[in-house]
C-alpha cells in the first residue's frame, strides 16, 4: 500500500450498516467516510479521492446504477456494491456498469474484507503500481504456467482445450472477482456471442471435471447463481 | 291538351298503370263529347280517328315517361332514406365504448328500418351465444349458431331452414364472426329484395366491426388494469423485502463484528455467534415467505437458461455449507447428463430446503446423497437421507402448507419449504414427489422435463 491510511468512502442510507463496514473497515486501517445519497457520494468521491468505494444499489434518492455509470466517466476506482438476494438482475446491471464485485445481504464480515482485499489488489494492479504479475498462478493442487501455455494438476499436464485455456486464463487474471456470464462470453467467444450463455456453462463445466476434485463441489471455480463465476484462489 | 294534362298528373301520382287506364279514358271522353256526334262513341269523320291515336299514343308515352321517373324518383329517396339510416347507425356505433351500447344502437336502427324486429346476439367472453332474458317468441339459438359458425345467412327465405320466421345473419368483423344478427322483418321483401339485402349484408358487417372494436377495447383495459396490479403487488413485495432484509442484515452484521470483537468474554462470543445464526435462520424463512408470496401471486418471471444440473447442485451445496456441516454429504451426478432449461435462483431454492430439511430431520453423522440421472423424457434428481424416513402415508400432505412432518416437534420451521419446492417445480413443468430410500430413510425425487438444448459450437477441441 502506498499510503500508510487508504481512503474507503460508503454510501449507504441505513446507518447500522454504515456503522458495521466501518468498524470492519477502520480494523484492518482504512480511513472511513460515510454518506446517504447518490449526489453527495458523487461529490466526495471527487473530493475524497478514496480507494474504495462501497455501495448500496437500494438509495432513497437515485439508482446506485446511475451513479456507477456517472463515476465511471470519470474514475476507475473499485466500487463494491450491497444488494438484496433474489435482486440478481439488478446485480448484473451493477457488474456490467463497472462495479467491480458485490455482496448479498445479509453479509458477514469476512466475506466483506475478502472482497475487499481482491478489489484493493486488483486497483492497484491496474494502476500499474506494482511489479507485473507472475507468470505462475496456483489454486488448489493446480498450477497454471501462464507464460508456457501450462495446465499441471497435481504434478501431472492437463489437456485444456483452446477455448477452456482462454477461459481460464480470464478467470485467472480476475481471480477472487466475479465475472458476470457476459463479461466472460464477449472475453472468450466475443461480443457477437454474449446471449450464449450455455456455451459458458459447458465449458464451465469441462474445466471443473479437468481441474476441480469434485465437479459438483467445485472449491475453486465458483458458481454465483444467476450472476457469473468466480476464482478463488 | 287539358286530358294530357290529367294523364301526366295521374302517371305522377299513381304510377304505370293508372297512367295507360287515364289515357283510354282520356281518348274516351273526348270522343264521347266532343266529336260529333255528341255524347256518343261514334264517330263520324274518320280523320277523328287518327287524332285519337296519336292522343293516346302521346298519353300513354308521358304516362310511361312520367311514371319511370316517379319510379326513379321513388328509389332514390328510398335509398336516401336507407344511407341515412346507415350513417347515423355508423355514427351511433363509432361512438359506443361498450357492447350494451353497440348492441342497443343497433337493434334499435334496425328495427325502425324493417319495421319489425331486431335482435344482435354477441358471443360472450366464454364463446357462447345467450338470449336475452325474458324472450317468448325469440330466435333459435342452435339457428344462430349454425349462421355464425358457417359465416352464412340462415332462416327465413335461406336455403338453411327457409320456413322459421327469423332470418339470421352472422356479424363478420376483421378477426373473427363476434355475433349474429336476428332479424323478423313485418315484410319478406326486406330480406329478398337483393338491394335490401346487401343493405343489411352492409349493416351486419358495420355492427360486426363495432363489436370487434369494443372487444379490443375491453382486452386492453382488461390488460391495463393486469399490468397495473401486477405491478402494484411487485413493488408492494420488494418494498417488503427490502424492509425485512435490512433490519436483517444490520443484525447479521452487527451480530459478526461482535464475535470477532477483541476482549470479548468467551460467553459473549458464544452469544454472538448464535444471533448470527439465528438472524440467518430469520433470513431463510423470510426468502421462503417473500417467494410463497410470490409464486402465489403469479408475480414470478421464471428466467430459464440451458445448464447442466451440476451448477445447480454445486450452488446448493455451497449456500448450505454451514448447515451441512455435521452430515456426511455425496453426490452421483454422471459427467454426460444433458443440460435442463430452468431458473438457476428458483432450483438452487428447491435443493436448499430438501438439504436443509435433510440436515434438520436426520441426526449428525447421517449419510445425505444427491444423485441424477435420466429417466424417459424426464431429468431425475434425487436427494436421499438414511434419517428416521418419512411418516408412512402422509408423502403428499407434506407439501402443503403449514404442514410438518410430526405436528409437535422442537425441530424449527414453519412448513413452507415444500410447498415452495412444490410450486417452483410446477412452474417448470415439472414434478416432485417424496418416497423412502432403499435401506431407511427419506427420499425426495425431482423430475424435470427434457427439451432440446441449443447447439453448441463446434469450433473448439481441436487444436
Amino acid at each position: 500500500m502506498s499510503e500508510p491510511h487508504p481512503v474507503a468512502l460508503i454510501v449507504e442510507d441505513e446507518p447500522s450498516i454504515r456503522r458495521f463496514v466501518r468498524m470492519a473497515l477502520e480494523a484492518e486501517g482504512w480511513q472511513v467516510h460515510e454518506c446517504e445519497t447518490v449526489r453527495q457520494g458523487l461529490i466526495d468521491a471527487g473530493t475524497r479521492r478514496p480507494e474504495l468505494i462501497i455501495l448500496d444499489l437500494g438509495l432513497p434518492d437515485d439508482d446506485g446504477l446511475n451513479y456507477l455509470k456517472d463515476l465511471r466517466a470519470w474514475s476507475a476506482v473499485p466500487v463494491i456494491v450491497l444488494s438484496a438476494r433474489s435482486e440478481e438482475a439488478d446485480k448484473i446491471a451493477a457488474l456490467d456498469a463497472g462495479a467491480d464485485d458485490y455482496l448479498s445481504k445479509p453479509f458477514g464480515v469476512g466475506e466483506l474484507m475478502a472482497r475487499v482485499r481482491v478489489a484493493l489488489r486488483r486497483g492497484q494492479n491496474t494502476r500499474g503500481s506494482d511489479e507485473p504479475a507472475s507468470t505462475l498462478f496456483r489454486f488448489g493442487e493446480v498450477e497454471v504456467d501462464l507464460a508456457a501455455r501450462r495446465v499441471l494438476r497435481a504434478g501431472a499436464t492437463v489437456h485444456l482445450t483452446p477455448t477452456e485455456y482462454r477461459l481460464l486464463t480470464h478467470l485467472i487474471s480476475n481471480a477472487g472477482k466475479v465475472l458476470t456470464h457476459r463479461q466472460l462470453l464477449k472475453l472468450v467467444w466475443g461480443p457477437s456471442h454474449v446471449d450464449d450463455n450455455h456455451y459458458l456453462r459447458v465449458y464451465m463445466g469441462q474445466l471443473r471435471q479437468k481441474l476441480e476434485a469434485l465437479p459438483a463441489q467445485p472449491r475453486h471455480l465458483l458458481t454465483e447463481t444467476a450472476v457469473g463465476y468466480r476464482l478463488m484462489p | 291538351m287539358l286530358f294530357l294534362l290529367t294523364v301526366l298528373g295521374v302517371s305522377l301520382r299513381w304510377g304505370r298503370g293508372p297512367s295507360v287506364l287515364a289515357s283510354f279514358l282520356a281518348v274516351g271522353l273526348f270522343d264521347f263529347f266532343f266529336i260529333a256526334p255528341h255524347l256518343s262513341f261514334a264517330v263520324s269523320d274518320v280523320q277523328y280517328l287518327l287524332t285519337f291515336i296519336v292522343m293516346l299514343a302521346v298519353g300513354l308515352i308521358t304516362g310511361q315517361l312520367t311514371a319511370h321517373l316517379r319510379y326513379q324518383a321513388q328509389v332514390a329517396a328510398e335509398r336516401e332514406a336507407r344511407s341515412r339510416a346507415l350513417f347515423e347507425l355508423t355514427r351511433e356505433l363509432s361512438g359506443a365504448l361498450q357492447t350494451e351500447q353497440v348492441v342497443d344502437s343497433a337493434q334499435d336502427s334496425l328495427s325502425r328500418e324493417l319495421h319489425g324486429r331486431a335482435l344482435v346476439l354477441v358471443l360472450n367472453l366464454r364463446d357462447e351465444l345467450l338470449l336475452p332474458p325474458g324472450l317468448d317468441d325469440g330466435p333459435d339459438l342452435g339457428t344462430a349458431r349454425w349462421a355464425l359458425d358457417h359465416g352464412q345467412a340462415a332462416g327465413l327465405a335461406t336455403d338453411t331452414l327457409p320456413g322459421s320466421a327469423w332470418f339470421y345473419l352472422p356479424l363478420q368483423a376483421p378477426m373473427r364472426a363476434r355475433g349474429v344478427l336476428c332479424l323478423r322483418p313485418r315484410d319478406l321483401a326486406a330480406v329478398i329484395q337483393p338491394e335490401r339485402r346487401a343493405q343489411l349484408d352492409t349493416y351486419a358487417s358495420i355492427i360486426g366491426q363495432a363489436l370487434e372494436r369494443v372487444h379490443y377495447v375491453e382486452v386492453a383495459q382488461d390488460a391495463l388494469v393486469h399490468i397495473e396490479s401486477e405491478r402494484l403487488r411487485n413493488s408492494l413485495l420488494s418494498a417488503l423485502s427490502h424492509d425485512l432484509r435490512t433490519p436483517l442484515a444490520v443484525v447479521y452484521g452487527l451480530a459478526d463484528t461482535l464475535a470477532a470483537l477483541p476482549g470479548l468474554p468467551e460467553a459473549g462470543c458464544e452469544m454472538a455467534q448464535a444471533l448470527q445464526r439465528e438472524s440467518q435462520r430469520i433470513n431463510a424463512m423470510v426468502n421462503n415467505l417473500l417467494d410463497m408470496a410470490r409464486l402465489q401471486s403469479g408475480a414470478v418471471q421464471l428466467r430459464q437458461q440451458w445448464q447442466p444440473v451440476e451448477e445447480v447442485v454445486g450452488t446448493a451445496l455451497q449456500a448450505m455449507q454451514s448447515v451441512l456441516g455435521g452430515h456426511q454429504l455425496s453426490t452421483e451426478l454422471a459427467a454426460d447428463l444433458p443440460m435442463v432449461n430452468l431458473d438457476a435462483v428458483l432450483m438452487e431454492r428447491v435443493l436448499c430446503n430438501l438439504l436443509e430439511n435433510a440436515a434438520k430431520y436426520t441426526p449428525p453423522g447421517s449419510r445425505i446423497v444427491i444423485k441424477a440421472a435420466v429417466q424417459g423424457s424426464e431429468l431425475l434428481l434425487r436427494v436421499s437421507d438414511n434419517g428416521p424416513g418419512l411418516p408412512p402415508g402422509r408423502e403428499e400432505a407434506l407439501f402443503e402448507k403449514f404442514a410438518r412432518a410430526k405436528s409437535e416437534t422442537s425441530t424449527p420451521g414453519v412448513g413452507l419449504g415444500l410447498a415452495i419446492c412444490r410450486a417452483i417445480m410446477q412452474a417448470h413443468q415439472g414434478r416432485i414427489w417424496a418416497e423412502a430410500t432403499p435401506g431407511g430413510g427419506a427420499t425426495f425425487v425431482l423430475a424435470l422435463p427434457l427439451g432440446t438444448p441449443p447447439a453448441l459450437p463446434e469450433f473448439d477441441d481441436h487444436e
